[in-house]
């Protein structure tokens, strides 16, 4: 099986993060980026299914900083095929990131598509569904466990409320994952380091990208702090008036 | 023309290879005194001795089958008994650990203070530009290098739990008052400081060890300095004993050894009474791995009213508190297996000794003897504090 993953880096929240001064995006200049969980994920099922079954995994990240130890690590985890793709994703939205992706996907022609079913910044709609409409393949998310055979796979997706239904769906196709099989194993730094000395990162060139149809920003804040919390102070009777008031007020006593 | 295809070599032979004077395993005599003094030698399928029998039976893939071996917390305890001087902790141990990190049998807990380490130079996941936060209060100023950009007699290398776990950083805090009491010029690294290493390597992550070693060797060629001090005694032993195969020497010294040497300095300021009964755990990295054993002791005994008293497992017999090796971040994954937690044994033999205050000089040991303290019967008014908070007490500070 041909399996495609595409995995993409997003803002990593251990830094603060900041409000660049058009007031409607984050200040990406001191931001760090780390591995989207979902896409990390995604990469493990990847592997995964590669080791049940067969096949070769190739990884598709975008250029962004970092892109290069993302995609040793996916090799050293087991991806055979590293694919970075060129242009400035680092303020491109999911809809230009999709388009991109999915004119390189197409000619891998892959049987399946994994990508993590949500990113943090995720502000026109996850990329999954997207690319799975470039493609012109169908789609599920929220996705937790993979079958394959007989040119079909069977997804298991969940559902609020504690539901989960068994999905079978034609390949090829676009699922996104939201939690693989097991947790991402753990690469072992020599693992990775030894990658970097043999294997190859391919590059292409994503050219103009195309982010129409989203929808526009017009302004990104930190949480604003409402109202506050009423302490109430006095003896415990005083208390305990001021509480049974409250509640009379408020229509439940 | 033929080609020698090169020899993959056995795990026998990585074996003796792991560690400086690892060909000593072929000495081994199987008296099993390792397993017998492991603290937790007890809970593992395969102790060192046993391991090492597997070895030369070439069934090794047996003892790669089992996880028990992540009970061993690199306290040297084996080490320090074998009559064969095998090097079985930074060797045997951390080799087998080494051989199920790779082959994916790595304690989830672990695998993410690994992860934080690669990622953020600290275990504990925190951003590597709030490492020098902790010394935003201090006056004078405590100075981070790369502000600073002048020469000073003393590198301190804070390290990771100082720098950023809340209780440790009140250690960071009181170890800096007194090295400004005393006038000593001295900078920190902050940002450009990342994990010494140690723990990892000795869990096993031999090339994040590395990794970090290199990224603290260009921090350190970056400044001027006269010698390195640490707060914690694996920094020390790292940059000791590991960081010169690497290329990477410089003159260090654990911060008890240097107070202990400015001892006339800071003796005329300990004025106030520390009405205390302390005992002095030895940390295994400062004082079996390295032989330290009366610095630390020299400075408590200079505190107007303190009684030194010894645990019943005291200098190179000290009991580890379980942080080292990895068990920092495998105290999950032990207490499953263990239902008890060595930094509890430790504070009982505190209160069979009377003490009222257990004395330590090590970054692992207050939050764990401190929690330990909250779970062992009788034991919630002991009083956990690292030497410098001690000293800083002594001060009226």
């Amino acid at each position: 099986m041909n399996i495609v993953v595409l995995v993409k880096l997003v803002p990593d929240l251990v830094e603060e993060l900041n409000i660049d001064p058009s007031g409607a995006a984050l200040d990406m200049s001191w931001l760090r980026l780390i591995i989207n969980e979902f896409d990390d994920h995604a990469e493990e099922q990847a592997i995964l299914l590669k080791e049940r079954g067969g096949g070769q995994v190739t990884a598709i990240v975008p250029e962004y900083e970092g892109a290069d130890e993302v995609l040793f690590t996916a090799s050293a985890r087991g991806a055979d095929r590293l694919i970075k793709l060129g242009g400035d994703f680092l303020v491109a939205n999911n809809h230009a990131l999709a388009r991109a992706c999915a004119a390189v996907i197409k000619e891998l022609n892959p049987d399946l598509v994994l990508t993590g079913v949500q990113a943090n910044n995720d502000l026109d709609g996850p990329v999954g569904p997207t690319l799975a409409e470039c493609l012109g393949m169908p789609y599920v998310g929220y996705v937790s466990g993979v079958a394959t055979g007989d040119g079909k796979v069977t997804a298991m997706k969940e559902y609020p409320g504690g539901l989960k239904a068994e999905m079978q769906v034609k390949l090829p196709a676009v699922l996104g994952i939201q939690a693989a099989e097991q947790p991402p194993r753990y690469v072992a730094v020599s693992k990775v380091r030894m990658v970097m000395k043999t294997a190859t990162i391919e590059t292409r060139d994503a050219g103009a990208l195309d982010g129409s149809g989203a929808p526009a920003v017009g302004r990104m804040f930190q949480p604003e702090a409402a109202a506050h919390a009423e302490m109430i102070t006095g003896s415990v009777d005083d208390v305990a008036d001021k509480l049974v008031n409250i509640f009379k007020e408020a229509g439940v006593l | 023309m033929t080609t020698i295809a090169p020899v993959e070599l056995s795990i026998y032979d990585r074996m003796l290879e792991a560690a400086p004077e690892g060909e000593r395993l072929r000495l081994c005599l199987q008296c099993g005194n390792c397993s017998g003094i492991c603290p937790f030698g007890y809970l593992m399928a395969y102790p060192p001795h046993r391991i090492i029998s597997f070895l030369r039976a070439e069934r090794f893939e047996k003892v790669l089958e089992t996880d028990t071996v992540w009970m061993c917390v690199s306290c040297y305890a084996c080490t320090q008994v074998c009559p064969s001087k095998i090097p079985l902790t930074p060797g045997l141990m951390a080799r087998t650990k080494e051989e199920l990190i790779l082959a994916g049998n790595v304690p989830s807990e672990l695998q993410s203070a690994l992860e934080n380490s690669q990622r953020y130079g600290n275990p504990l996941g925190e951003s590597p530009r709030k490492r020098a936060d902790w010394a935003k209060d201090i006056l004078p100023a405590v100075k981070v290098m790369g502000q600073f950009r002048q020469p000073v007699d003393v590198l301190w290398f804070v390290g990771d739990y100082p720098s950023y776990h809340p209780r440790v950083q009140q250690t960071a805090r009181a170890l800096a008052k007194v090295l400004n009491a005393i006038g000593i010029n001295f900078g920190i690294l902050g940002p450009d400081e990342n994990s010494d290493g140690d723990s990892q390597r000795l869990a096993g992550e031999r090339g994040l060890f590395e990794m970090l070693a290199e990224k603290n060797a260009k921090s350190f060629s970056r400044y001027k300095f006269g010698e390195i001090i640490t707060t914690d005694p694996h920094a020390y032993n790292a940059i000791k004993n590991e960081y010169p195969a690497l290329g990477i020497s410089y003159p260090i010294r654990h911060y008890t050894e240097f107070l202990a040497e400015k001892l006339d300095a800071l003796k005329p300021l300990l004025k106030t009474e520390v009405k205390a009964k302390v005992a002095f755990h030895d940390p295994c990295y400062l004082g079996r791995a390295n032989g330290i054993f009366d610095p630390p002791r020299e400075l408590l005994a200079a505190i107007p009213g303190v009684e030194l008293v010894e645990l019943a497992h005291s200098r190179a017999n000290s009991l580890c508190c379980g942080g080292g090796g990895g068990g920092m971040w495998l105290d999950g994954f032990q207490w499953e297996k263990a239902h008890v937690r060595l930094s509890e044994w430790r504070v009982q033999e505190a209160m069979t000794a009377g003490a009222d205050t257990l004395a330590v000089a090590c970054p692992y040991e207050t939050p764990r003897f401190e929690d330990a303290a909250k779970t062992v019967k009788g034991a919630g008014q002991l009083h956990v504090r690292d030497i410098s908070e001690l000293l800083l007490e002594a001060m009226g500070m």
